[in-house]
């Protein structure tokens, strides 16, 4: 377990991250979200022992990375923002080292890097200096080396960062092929990845947590939650969308878009969770118009994302 | 445990300063640089062979002048360079100690100059071909100046550590090595004893790499020189790894 305890950093007078507070258990992939400056590194970066806090620990599995820093280090795999590598190597040898610094020799230390090198796709550059690697390959060397230990925490800052959609696509497989003996936090400013790889995400604004929960959870929060977006067809919907307004259970209902004789109506119920669905079909059909679409928004990251951290 | 770990970890290091040092140019373009430079100061400014002496004085002589911008250029690159790059941050976050870090580095940089110094090789077996040279002297020189590089080895890698720029870090290392030099140069030792007095002037010239290596290079091994050197060095590490300690930004 990682236990994130009043973690706090102070740059002069500036308070990049402000009592900070979570833990991530084994099995879980926490996403770490929040606009650009809301100090997501910065948090990595006490979390890994990089910079000292100004207040505050992290206790990772039993040691503090504080008082017990080598023993603590020494159960993280770490890929650090832009995901720095050494340019005047090659893959192999880089990795070598990355096996010997972790205390692997002999036998051990070359079935890691075979392994490490397979499984991160990079056998091909193996005796490639990394200065003539693309930039989705230098990723993937850097993320090599967080994996290369079999950490049982893993703490990736952006790994996604800069690689195009497929390279996107199989490191959110690797991440969540590894989910289920690790604690992982990644930390990442592109929600539709919280939806498809994480089990919790934490939103921090300006250095505090403003939201802690799962991805579903979220979306709830989501003004749109639960509202029953209709596109009808006809003449007569002015009179449907009055009889749909009086209702049972509905709240309130808006245009979104009207366009010759077709209509976009939501419906916000007063309950999210009592879905009106089935009463307004009914009520439209029984009123004759033309059904064209018709979904219950679940609500959108996005939003969310944005109201929480804007308060807009 | 502990024990062996450290050295252990400051071998790795090292290995890994090296596969970078000559996986790019820049080692090689350093020695070729040191071998030019030395032999032209010591053929053309000393006159190596119309001095008509079997002795390697004419070469020993440049070498605080020359190691003052040379040890720079290689130290200016240990830390700043890791800044930059952002490998800083993955390497002071591996389960290793600064001080392993600080260690391997520094021994890496130390002993590539010792290779480029090594490399000087030919100077000697000339000298041994064309007469009949104390060897013993040539080697305490050879110390002497593997030293006196170590030393300003270890103020470049201190002021590395101070900036994210190279060339700010070579500044401030040549400035500081040429303090170094300069407090036991003669003719600043002469200004200095024209109102100073005496004990005044014995004093800045013991902190001169200058009076340290002129004993050592005459063939002198003074435990006080040499732990004159050591005790710089040890002192600029320290220093080094109390800075990268302390840092606040990446
Ligand atoms: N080394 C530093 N020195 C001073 N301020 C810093 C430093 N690192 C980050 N900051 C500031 O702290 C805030 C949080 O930065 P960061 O953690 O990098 O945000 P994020 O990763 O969420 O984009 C920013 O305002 C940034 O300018
Ligand atoms: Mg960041």
């Amino acid at each position: 377990m990682i236990e994130v305890r009043h973690l706090t950093k102070q740059f002069g007078n500036h308070l990049a991250v402000d009592d900070i507070s979570f833990t991530a258990q084994k099995g879980e992939i926490l996403g770490f979200l929040g606009p650009n400056g809301a100090g997501k590194s910065t948090t990595m970066r006490m979390i890994t022992g990089f910079f000292p806090p100004t207040r505050g620990t992290v206790i990772i599995g039993g040691s503090d990375i504080l008082s017990q820093s080598l023993a603590a280090r020494g159960k993280i795999g770490y890929l650090p923002e832009n995901a720095p590598v050494y340019p005047d190597m090659t893959v192999g040898r880089y990795l070598n080292f990355c096996a010997e610094i972790r205390g692997f020799s002999g036998t051990a230390k070359t079935q890691r890097v075979d392994e490490t090198l397979d499984r991160c796709f990079l056998a091909g550059v193996r005796n490639q200096m990394v200065n003539t690697l693309s930039k989705g390959y230098k990723q993937r060397v850097c993320f090599a080396q967080s994996i290369l230990h079999d950490p049982e925490y893993l703490i990736l800052d952006e790994p996604t960062d800069g690689l195009d959609p497929n390279q996107k696509h199989e490191v959110r497989l690797m991440i969540r092929e590894m989910s289920a003996t690790k604690a992982i936090i990644f930390s990442t400013h592109i929600l539709d990845e919280v939806d498809s790889v994480c089990s919790r995400a934490i939103i921090i604004a300006d250095g505090k947590v403003v939201a802690d929960d799962t991805p579903d959870g979220l979306r709830r929060r989501s003004a749109f939650h639960g509202s029953v977006v209709l596109t009808v067809t006809g003449a007569a919907t002015d009179g449907a969308r009055k009889r749909i307004a009086e209702l049972q259970g509905i709240a309130s209902v808006s245009v979104v878009e009207s366009d010759g004789d077709r209509t976009t109506l939501r419906i916000f119920p007063d309950d999210p969770a009592v879905s009106v669905a089935d009463r307004v079909i009914a009520s439209v059909s029984r009123d004759g118009v033309g059904i064209d679409e018709v979904f219950v928004e679940q609500g959108r990251l996005e939003d969310v994302f944005r109201e929480i951290t804007t308060g807009k | 445990m502990q024990n062996g770990n450290f050295l252990r970890n400051i071998w790795i290091i090292m290995k890994r300063e090296f596969a970078g040092y000559f996986g790019s140019p820049v080692a090689y373009v350093f020695i070729v640089i040191f071998l030019l430079l030395t032999g032209f100061f010591t053929f053309y400014i000393s006159n190596f062979f119309e001095a008509g002496q079997a002795d390697l004085k004419g070469f020993f002589q440049w070498h605080p002048w020359l190691f003052m911008f040379l040890v720079p250029a290689v130290a200016m690159r240990l830390w700043a360079e890791e800044r930059r790059l952002g490998t800083i941050e993955l390497l002071l976050t591996l389960p290793v100690t600064v001080t392993d870090v600080v260690l391997g580095k520094f021994l890496a940089a130390w002993c590539f100059i010792g290779i480029a110094l090594a490399l000087t090789f030919p100077l000697v077996l000339t000298v041994v071909y064309l007469g009949n040279p104390d060897l013993g002297v040539i080697f305490c020189a050879y110390l002497g100046s593997f030293l006196m590089a170590g030393t300003f080895l270890s103020v470049g890698s201190m002021t590395s550590a101070l900036t994210r720029s190279q060339v700010v870090s070579f500044i401030l290392a040549v400035v500081a090595c040429l303090f170094l030099i300069l407090a036991g140069f003669a003719p600043v030792t002469a200004v200095l004893s024209g109102w100073a007095p005496m004990w005044l002037v014995d004093l800045v010239s013991s902190t001169s790499v200058l009076s340290h290596f002129a004993s050592i290079a005459r063939g002198v091994l003074d435990v006080r020189d040499l732990l004159y050197y050591l005790s710089v060095m040890i002192f600029m590490i320290f220093v080094n790894g109390v800075i990268l300690q302390n840092r606040e930004s990446a």
